[in-house]
């Protein structure tokens, strides 16, 4: 064996990625494309909303027997519910530890300070943290009834959402948080892209555009079911 | 012209600043800004007053000595360094707030002097390539694709100056760190080092204690040798790629 000769030991790439700035920003992207593709289908499911009850409450029962018969009732779901979960709390680590980070980095404001980063841009953090807080209504709402005003009643979604959304904070709640979710997709898709270093100069306005599209789809959709029922069209 | 100066001044690294007002008669349109302070320094001087410290040296825009943020911006209104940034972008009667570059990393030594040589750790830790000494190779010996060329030299003109850390709202120094290591990574002669300046350099970077980057494109706006924003995606696709291949 050669002695010294191999002195510098990098650590392992999971604790390379963790101890890096750069390795958390892909933790970030990773997880933050994960909970956008869970969206995307989360919000072609829910307009099946405007076919009737029965599309829509055949839809969940579905979603509960996907994968049969190799997978048993709900356990598909709950496989996509784990690995949400994972992401979120991948996510939400990751941006917490970065900006505890960040706003040490910059201890001493400037005396003539002024904002210029888009809105998206400067609300990410507290963007954040309403989703996040959304979540945890959402499922208390909907998915365990507990919250839920009105009878909850397990797989019969269409008149569970209608009643969420008769009720004044139902739609504002919701409402707000479909638009800071289209803001924080906006900056996010985008900056996922230049982390995982997809982004060149050449892609820049593709890219751009991509999230811009991503952002107004996913909001437009998801609030079209709190309007839907506020108009009378879902009833 | 006539100018009221607010300017931020600070004992030592360990004393507290504050503003100083100043008023500055006499200025002409075609001053540089630094001339413009040499100008409020010489009054000083004569009224006995301490000079206001800052740091400048070519006064060419070239060497990366001068760092002023100028009424919230780094180096001023105009893109180019404070040395190269005349009185003429300002109207007679202005008042103009002169701040030192602001960041954890970057602590002041006096008034709007910072000590950057968290600068030159970063560039210790993997900024160079091993080349043999002796006469200079022949220029054909290694040929270089034209693009590659011109992306290495587009981020070799980062002059270090810092006001990408001074302009970020988290103090991040990764479109220095990418101009550095995109310079290099793409040249045939720093191939040898392409995994392990990438991961070094960053590593480097975050022990400084600089922030993550948050794609604000500050740091890209305020740059004045106009190094791009997406070269931060091409630094982080370089890291990426060296965790993947680094020989351990």
């Amino acid at each position: 064996m050669a002695l010294a000769t191999r002195t510098d030991r990098r650590p392992s790439l999971p604790r390379t990625v963790w101890d890096s700035t750069v390795g958390k920003k892909t933790v970030m992207a990773v997880s933050g494309l994960i909970m956008l593709l869970y969206l995307v289908a989360h919000m072609i499911g829910n307009l099946k909303i405007f076919f009737g009850p029965g599309d829509f409450n055949h839809y969940a029962h579905w979603l509960r027997t996907l994968g049969a018969p190799v997978m048993r009732w709900e356990w598909t779901l709950w496989v996509v519910r784990v690995g949400l979960v994972a992401a979120v709390v991948a996510h939400a680590v990751s941006a917490y530890q970065l900006s505890r980070r960040d706003i040490r980095a910059r201890p001493s404001k400037y005396v003539h300070n002024k904002p210029r980063a888009s809105y998206a841009t400067r609300t990410m953090r507290w963007g954040g943290i309403i989703l996040g807080l959304f979540i945890v209504w959402h499922i208390l709402d909907l998915t365990t009834g507990t919250v839920h005003p009105g009878g909850y009643e397990h797989l019969h979604p269409y008149q569970n959402v209608i009643d969420t959304f008769s009720t004044w904070y139902g739609n504002v709640i919701y409402i707000t948080a479909v638009v800071a979710l289209g803001f924080h997709v906006r900056h996010g898709f985008w900056s996922a892209a230049q982390t995982l270093g997809v982004g060149n100069a050449t892609r820049d306005r593709a890219l751009k555009t991509c999230a811009n599209g991503l952002a107004l789809l996913l909001t437009a959709g998801f609030a079209s079911v709190p309007i839907g029922v506020m108009t009378g069209v879902v009833s | 012209m006539k100018l009221t100066l607010r300017v931020w001044r600070q004992q030592n690294s360990d004393a507290d600043g504050a503003m100083s007002t100043y008023e500055v008669d006499g200025i002409s349109a075609d001053m540089s800004f630094l001339e413009m302070l040499d100008t409020l320094n010489e009054e000083l001087i004569v009224k006995g007053e301490d000079p206001v410290a800052f740091d400048h040296d070519c006064r060419e825009g070239i060497c990366g000595a001068c760092s002023l943020v100028i009424n919230g911006d780094a180096h001023g209104p105009e893109r180019t360094t404070t040395c190269q940034l005349h009185m003429r972008s300002f109207e007679d009667g202005d008042t103009i707030d002169v701040e030192p570059w602001r960041a954890a990393a970057f602590p002041v030594i006096k008034d709007l002097v910072v000590d950057r040589s968290a600068f030159d750790r970063i560039i210790q830790s993997g900024g160079y390539i091993s080349a043999p000494t002796g006469s200079a190779p022949e220029a054909h010996a290694t040929p270089v694709p034209k693009p590659d060329a011109d992306f290495a030299f587009e981020h070799a003109e980062c002059i270090g100056c810092g006001a990408c850390v001074a302009a970020c709202p988290n103090g991040s120094a990764m479109l220095f760190t990418s101009a550095k290591v995109n310079h290099l990574n793409v040249l045939p002669q720093g191939a040898p080092e392409r995994e392990t300046r990438v991961l070094d350099m960053v590593t480097q970077m975050d022990a400084e204690g600089f922030g993550g980057c948050t794609l604000t494109g500050e740091c890209a706006t305020a740059c004045p040798k106009g190094i791009p924003l997406p070269s931060i995606a091409a630094m982080n696709k370089e890291w990426l790629r060296a965790t993947r291949k680094a020989r351990r």
